[in-house]
């Protein structure tokens, strides 16, 4: 039996591994989307975008619903309260992914050129839009969120919608797309006829370039104007707490980066994109791929590591921050989760690595106009 | 107080994204066990016909498949965006099934069916036979953890209220896993998939009979839909005796709704077989009633009774007053005033802390509740019974209906007359919506009958909601209702046109239609008259 402590610090992390997860497997067929008309001339190339991606969008997306589920079991008040409170970003996220399953597996059903752009057009608002809200919304999380929690734990936002588009949370946004265009841009490299694949490259180093400087700038900002909170006063982190029972004030999360050893995440998101724009000069697309993931978790880690121990800080009653110590599940749940996560992850992770080494191949012009009818 | 149009919207848009997302489940149950089947006789006897059985199912499978992953999301969205209090109230023991279906089965599912559609070339035969029924396995195991979470909703067992929390938590995972409700729902469910699969490919299977086309292809689809479809049937009224004898143990007061049955009867209870149930004057008029049946289903006995709802009012009625002095108890600790005599007062009456929940509903301070009060909420802690009297009826019907259908079908399979009995294939032709109806109303017992309760007696309805107001829910219901319909206008169209088709929709020229076009090319070279071409 692990102690409740050490439970809360793992889950911490296992829900970072599964957002890190998510946005590694399901960037990569997002960013490759969200390239398809600039890489793809016509619907040939289209084609060859759709289906590098074709076997494996719905295994990554489930890294989505993974890390939802994971949220709701473990952090139950933040699954609450971030899922309401953000509720039209976050029917806005789910109106954009319903495009994608139907998207991929309709277009090319009927070879109409209006209905396979139409398609075009959903699947790639079903891309670009998550990628940016998801960005989006941790510049909101950085900042603190407007809500409470009353006696009865009943959350409620006091925001709109509309104050989530922050000039910060703008920039996290594009953070975002950065990033994931980078990414698909290092999986078409690997993946796409060579046609599509040096366009990839270009969109790859472009991505790559503005991830580093945009980074830069929000690190920047974040320093400039003290944004962060701190726990200053916690009950006892090894048992069941009352999330109210707690102080919190302003100070800057710069404040922990006093320690060497904390600047590892965001050197790793600057050199992985770094490094992934040099190996793309160098055509060499699948390691591009790998640096490029690594820069990701980087970046989603700088993220999280700032805001330790907060998930979600409220600018509104600091006191009500949620986080990692207070607003988590019995120990019970944690643990039983955790022997679940802990057999069945290496599974997923060995039998997703077998798929995509099984369907490893350059999609190229002729393998689409060969198997018309089988493929996307 | 939470405002009742607040609540009231929750429940219609949670209510129709989920019999949206039900229309496209039981299909994908169904039919990842017929592909795999087809497939395993593919991989036995060597047939290309079977391969190109797999093929073609599956290319309708797909269709309906992609917009089960999508309706998917939105439920699982939902419970955070919409019914956020009961997110944090019991997502301590509901979030676990959910986490857990995501890594031991949807992940299986998901991963795999890219390697179905696409891994004809890449892999040998047994691995893409393996794949396929991966494939099955995955989004049956999928349905086996959502059916716990749900049925933990209907007999919340293994779990504890925490006063430092405010939460339910998690005592037991064993009683969890193991309730009874969820694994008899479990089975019931995926058997009706089965059925809906099955009565899928057995009523486009006759079209082409009656059409007298592809008959080699369309007479082992039939005969491969009506042998599956019969076990499934059987299993599904078999299951669904057991889930009404489950519920006359751990939820009464949905048995007595569903039967109208208003007074406690001398055991063994008669059945209500048809009548119309008055919840203002509660009796059911015009009943027509079978003496004995009742009992003998519900109880498997001549001498146990079955509670009528006049009862189960009036024993509700007691628990909403105990109830009230938990509420009250836990009011006064968690505003600071944590004294042992409040505690105890507490520990006493836990167990009917969801009652005097109840009382929310009615004045903003339980501990004042009028008797009138009291009385009016123990009425309505009983769920509206005509709706359910007659969505169960329906749902039997249904199913009475593709059994009977289903032993024409046999017959027919067995005397191997495929294409003479016109009638009888029109019949399964007409009978493809007949699973849909009997699952989504299915769906409507289930859930309209744990009313007005999200968890059975521990927490009501109308307090799971979000803080949100009437006016977001407009405007996401509105959205919900356009973007759905479009969707599924898009969806039946694809179907229909592809179902048309047929095996020829392959492309493999070994079919009908192909060959038809290829003999007209040849004695005209005639122009495409349609834009939209298929691919």
């Amino acid at each position: 039996m692990i102690d409740y402590e050490m439970l809360k610090l793992i889950w911490w992390l296992l829900v970072g591994v599964l957002l890190i997860g998510f946005a590694i497997a399901d960037g990569m067929d997002m960013g490759a989307a969200i390239l398809m008309p600039f890489v793809g001339r016509n619907d040939a190339e289209r084609r060859v975008v759709i289906n590098t991606i074709a076997p494996h969008w719905d295994g990554n997306q489930v890294w989505l619903v993974t890390a939802g589920g994971a949220i709701f079991a473990a952090w139950p008040p933040v699954y609450a309260t971030a899922f309401s409170g953000f509720y039209f970003a976050m029917l806005l996220v789910l109106l954009a992914l319903f495009f994608r399953p139907v998207g991929f597996d309709y277009r090319s059903k009927i070879e109409s050129p209006q209905w396979r752009t139409w398609w075009d057009r959903l699947i790639w608002f079903g891309s670009f839009v998550p990628t940016l809200v998801f960005g989006v919304a941790f510049g909101n999380l950085l900042q603190g969120v407007p809500f409470e929690v009353d006696s009865m734990m009943r959350a409620s936002y006091a925001g709109t919608f509309f104050e989530l588009l922050n000039p910060f949370a703008i920039l996290c946004g594009l953070i975002s797309v950065a990033m994931i265009v980078m990414h698909g841009g290092a999986w078409l490299m690997a993946r796409a006829d060579r046609v599509v694949a040096e366009r990839s490259r270009v969109a790859l180093q472009g991505g790559a370039i503005a991830l580093v400087v945009l980074f830069m700038i929000a690190g920047a900002w974040v320093g400039q104007s003290g944004m962060g909170y701190v726990v200053t006063e916690i009950g006892d982190t090894s048992g069941a707490m009352n999330l109210l029972n707690k102080s919190v004030t302003h100070a800057s999360w710069l404040a922990k980066y006093d320690n060497p050893l904390e600047w590892i995440a965001p050197l790793l998101g600057i050199a992985g994109a770094l490094v992934a724009f040099a190996l793309a000069g160098m055509k060499r697309g699948g390691l591009a791929f790998v640096a490029s993931s690594l820069s990701m978790a980087g970046v989603i880690a700088t993220a999280g590591l700032a805001m330790f121990p907060f998930i979600m800080p409220s600018s509104l009653q600091p006191a009500a921050s949620l986080t990692l110590w207070d607003a988590t599940s019995s120990a019970m749940t944690l643990t039983i989760m955790f022997w679940v996560a802990l057999v069945m992850v290496p599974v997923i992770l060995s039998y997703t690595l077998w798929c995509y080494i099984k369907m490893w191949r350059r999609i190229t012009l002729e393998h689409i106009s060969s198997n018309n009818h089988v493929l996307y | 107080m939470i405002s009742e149009s607040l609540v009231e919207l929750s429940r219609w848009q949670f209510a129709l994204t989920a019999l949206y997302h039900f229309l496209f489940v039981p299909l994908t149950l169904g039919l990842a066990f017929l592909l795999a089947i087809m497939e395993t006789v593919y991989v036995v006897t060597g047939k290309q016909i079977y391969q190109d059985m797999v093929k073609f199912w599956g290319k309708l499978f797909g269709i309906n498949f992609a917009l089960g992953v999508t309706t998917g999301l939105t439920m699982e969205f939902q419970f955070g965006t919409n019914w956020a209090y009961y997110s944090h109230y019991v997502g301590d023991i509901f979030g676990a099934p959910l986490a857990i279906e995501g890594l031991v089965a949807f992940f299986l599912e998901s991963t795999f069916v890219g390697l179905f559609f696409f891994g004809w070339d890449r892999l040998s035969k047994y691995q893409h036979l393996t794949v396929t029924w991966l494939v099955a396995f995955g989004s049956n195991f999928s349905a086996l953890w959502i059916l716990i979470a749900n049925g933990w909703m209907q007999n919340p067992l293994g779990a504890e209220f925490n006063i430092d929390t405010m939460r339910m938590e998690m005592q037991d995972f064993a009683l969890v896993l193991f309730n009874p409700v969820a694994q008899v729902k479990f089975v019931h469910t995926v058997m009706g998939g089965y059925v809906a699969g099955a009565l899928f490919v057995l009523g486009i299977s006759a079209f082409y009979l009656l059409k007298k086309r592809d008959v080699a292809f369309a007479k082992r689809s039939f005969t491969v839909a009506s042998v599956f479809g019969m076990c499934a049937v059987l299993g599904v009224m078999l299951l669904g005796d057991e889930s009404g004898y489950e519920m006359g143990d751990v939820q009464k007061y949905k048995l007595a709704a569903i039967e109208a049955e208003w007074e406690t009867q001398e055991a063994p209870a008669s059945f209500t077989l048809f009548g119309i149930p008055n919840q203002e004057t509660q009796q059911t008029d015009f009943a027509i009633k079978i003496p004995y049946v009742l009992g003998l289903i519900a109880t498997r006995s001549t001498t146990e009774q079955v509670t009528g709802l006049k009862d189960i009012v009036a024993q509700h009625e007691q628990r909403i007053v105990n109830g009230i002095q938990a509420v009250t108890a836990l009011t006064a600790i968690r505003s600071g005033n944590d004294t042992p005599e409040a505690r105890a007062v507490f520990e006493q009456h836990k167990q009917d802390l969801g009652y005097g929940m109840l009382m929310h509903r009615y004045v903003a301070d339980p501990a004042r509740s009028t008797p009138e009060q009291i009385h009016q909420a123990a009425i309505d802690s009983i769920p509206s019974v005509m709706p359910l009297f007659f969505a169960f009826r329906l749902m039997v019907a249904c199913g009475i209906a593709m059994f009977v259908l289903l032993i024409a079908a046999l017959w027919i399979c067995y005397t191997r007359r495929y294409t003479q009995y016109t009638w009888l294939l029109r019949a399964c032709l007409c009978a493809i919506p007949l699973p849909w109806l009997a699952i989504e109303s299915g769906w409507f017992v289930a859930e309209f009958g744990r009313q007005p309760w999200a968890i059975g007696e521990i927490l009501p309805t109308f307090m799971a909601t979000s803080s949100l107001t009437a006016r977001d829910l407009w405007i996401s219901l509105v959205g919900f209702i356009t973007v759905y319909s479009a969707l599924l206008v898009v969806e039946m169209w694809l179907m229909f046109r592809f179902a048309r088709l047929g095996p020829s929709s392959l492309h493999t020229g070994r079919y009908h239609l192909e060959n038809q076009r290829l003999e007209a090319d040849d004695a005209s070279p005639a122009p495409v008259t349609t834009t939209t071409k298929l691919a």
